[in-house]
């Protein structure tokens, strides 16, 4: 780093250690307490009194239990569904109107950019949201899930950015081939910047798989309900569920290993991604935050 | 980067590309200047498949934004779903009355969401930049590049997971009462207990966020020149001078303007987090303003007195941070926008 000369402390140093794999623990162990209980038998989770930290016998009955066609599968195919009609549609409208708004010539820019810029200050309430969503007819529908939070002023400003960014150059020597506006968007700016629509992508991904709050609001019907509210139900505020309401297994596994499986279900999606993704955060974060 | 519309639009209109026209320069040549409705034609040819790109984006932003801004209106009316606002009665600035007479209600949710937005303040806001000085001062790129990857990753999770797995390691069946339990210890009531509440949220959000927040400020922290350290070193600051003296310094800005944006927020504290929390506490302690509006309003019917609260909310948020920014204009900051 910056002072090479000088060697810390080797008391400092060892202080550092410990107080960086205190904080790496505090985030991995419930993830392990997480996935060990939704994985171990009925009697060593009675041993352990609720969260076991590693299964002695892996069984995947919990996964099966919920999984088998009740409240909880129907619950994650809405959340999956949402997610991935939301994050497509959020990423063509962000990603063309970013480009339209990258073109320092086009008519109307101003005021576009503006507007966009102004809604991150003006946050609408609650209330006069809910209203909307109502005037437009959405309640107890999904799209109340995904048009309302469909366009993120703050991505739009950060896929703009990289469209920016391309150069000139190239833009020029596509027109005078004859390359109209859409083919300079699909054909250069896009495949240019994949890694900035990869995390934006998974930005409006998560947003839509965590969202709790549209699904409190606008579906009065429990029976529409995605993952996190069905998770509140049943783990947050503790509701047993019932063989039936898990579409009747032969047997029930213990409570605490579905809780946990259902926890599970609702984190993998993101832990699959994570990953693949996570080298192109501090890029797309900060290009956001400097340019807005 | 005007030339592929002069490619384009000059072919057809060897006069000149539209966009020279706005140059201020061209209103006085009259070889350049023309006329309107020519102007409106070629902008139109030009733009037009531009302008259909960004339909969809701002059609969302204004029915899911700014049509709502419009719904504002019914914090001036007695509001009835039934008759809808074209039907329902105007009151003035009847709804506001539970803001200006102290209702009881209204002033435990202000008096609560200032308390938990200054003890975060307080306790949340400096987390990241003191991980982010830590993670800085690793001399490993590959150890710190691993620690910032599993220290991202409860951003991603939502509430409702975060709140479970609190829960699951501090409620009262959890797994740190029941090693309080089985070593013979009293289990303790930390997710229902009224006087944790405080300390509850706020660890939640630090182990939310902190790592996400080291983000923006390791990258300020990259980009301090390192002559600087050479040259301080040089006049014989040792690693405490130089954090004071290089360090800091280089950070003021970023901190300036987060603070800025935070005071923006100062009446917004976690709704999802706090609601999620609230059955266990109960509200005389839980209830912010945001949950306020939600239980008051959506769940017990009340639209106009809660819209005027939500109302009041978003204008004072807007003030506070025009003032801060103007605040730090004067003291000679950039602020989150240069002065215009």
């Amino acid at each position: 780093m910056v002072d090479g000369q000088y060697r810390p402390h080797p008391g400092i140093r060892a202080l550092k250690a410990v107080v960086l794999t205190i904080a790496c623990a505090l985030v991995i162990a419930p993830f392990v307490a997480i996935v060990a209980t939704s994985l171990a038998d009925q009697q060593q989770i009675a041993r352990a009194g609720g969260m076991v930290l590693w299964p002695e016998t892996a069984s995947v009955s919990a996964y099966t239990a919920i999984l088998s066609g009740g409240v909880i599968t129907r619950a994650a195919m809405v959340s999956v569904g949402v997610t991935v009609v939301g994050t497509s549609l959020s990423l063509f409208v962000s990603t063309l109107l970013a480009y339209a708004l990258s073109r320092p010539y086009m008519a109307g820019r101003g005021v576009m950019l503006w507007l966009l810029l102004a809604s991150l200050l003006f946050t609408p309430g609650m209330i006069p949201t809910y209203l909307t969503v109502k005037q437009l007819g959405l309640i107890d529908s999904w799209w109340a899930l995904i048009l309302p939070m469909a366009v993120s002023a703050f991505n739009v400003i950060v896929i703009r950015a990289f469209f920016q960014n391309v150069p000139g150059e190239l833009i020029d020597s596509a027109r005078i081939d004859g390359a109209n506006e859409w083919m300079v968007f699909s054909k250069i700016c896009i495949p240019l910047s994949k890694a900035v629509l990869a995390v934006v992508g998974l930005f409006y991904a998560v947003g839509y798989w965590n969202n709790f709050f549209n699904a409190l609001l606008y579906l009065n019907d429990s029976s529409m309900w995605p993952l996190q509210l069905v998770l509140r139900t049943y783990v947050i505020n503790g509701s047993a569920l019932s063989s039936d309401e898990l579409g009747s297994p032969t047997e029930m596994p213990p409570g605490d290993a579905i809780q946990m499986a259902i926890l599970v279900i609702s984190i993998v999606p993101i832990l699959c991604v994570y990953p693949f993704l996570q080298k192109h955060f501090a890029k797309g974060v900060l290009t956001g935050a400097v340019k807005g | 980067m005007g030339l592929p519309t002069m490619a384009r639009a000059g072919k057809r209109n060897p006069a000149r590309s539209p966009h020279r026209t706005r140059r201020p320069s061209s209103g006085t040549s009259p070889r350049r200047r023309l006329a309107r409705r020519e102007r409106i034609a070629v902008a139109v040819r030009r733009d037009w498949m531009l302008w259909l790109f960004a339909l969809p984006g701002m059609t969302l932003i204004l029915l899911f934004q700014y049509m709502p801004l419009a719904n504002n209106v019914i914090a001036f009316q007695d509001y009835l779903p039934f008759l809808g606002i074209a039907g329902s009665p105007w009151v003035a600035f009847d709804n506001f009355s539970v803001i200006t007479s102290g209702d009881p209600a209204f002033v435990n949710a202000l008096t609560n969401t200032l308390l938990i937005t200054l003890v975060q303040t307080v306790f949340v806001f400096p987390a990241p930049i003191a991980m982010a000085l830590l993670l800085n001062s690793l001399v490993s790129e590959r150890i710190k590049r691993s620690i910032q990857s599993v220290l991202y990753l409860p951003h991603f999770l939502s509430w409702v997971i975060v709140v479970s797995v609190f829960q699951q390691v501090l409620g009262g069946s959890g797994m740190i009462n029941n090693f309080l339990r089985s070593r013979g210890f009293d289990a303790l009531d930390i997710i229902g207990n009224p006087d944790a509440f405080l300390a509850l949220i706020t660890s939640q959000v630090i182990w939310k966020d902190t790592g996400w927040a080291t983000i923006l400020f390791l990258a300020v922290l990259a980009g301090i020149p390192s002559e600087l350290y050479e040259a301080s070193s040089l006049d014989g600051a040792g690693r405490m001078r130089q954090m004071w003296h290089v360090t800091l310094p280089g950070l003021r800005a970023i901190i300036i303007l987060l603070l800025i944006l935070r005071l923006g927020d100062a009446l917004t504290v976690g709704f999802e987090q706090i609601i999620l929390l609230q059955p266990a506490v109960g509200r005389d302690v839980s209830e912010v303003l945001d949950t306020y509006v939600y239980n008051y309003g959506v769940l017990g019917g009340n639209w106009g007195v809660s819209a005027a609260v939500g109302l009041v909310k978003g204008v004072v948020g807007v003030v506070l941070v025009l003032g801060a920014n103007k605040l730090a204009h004067i003291f000679g900051e950039e602020g989150v926008y240069r002065r215009g």
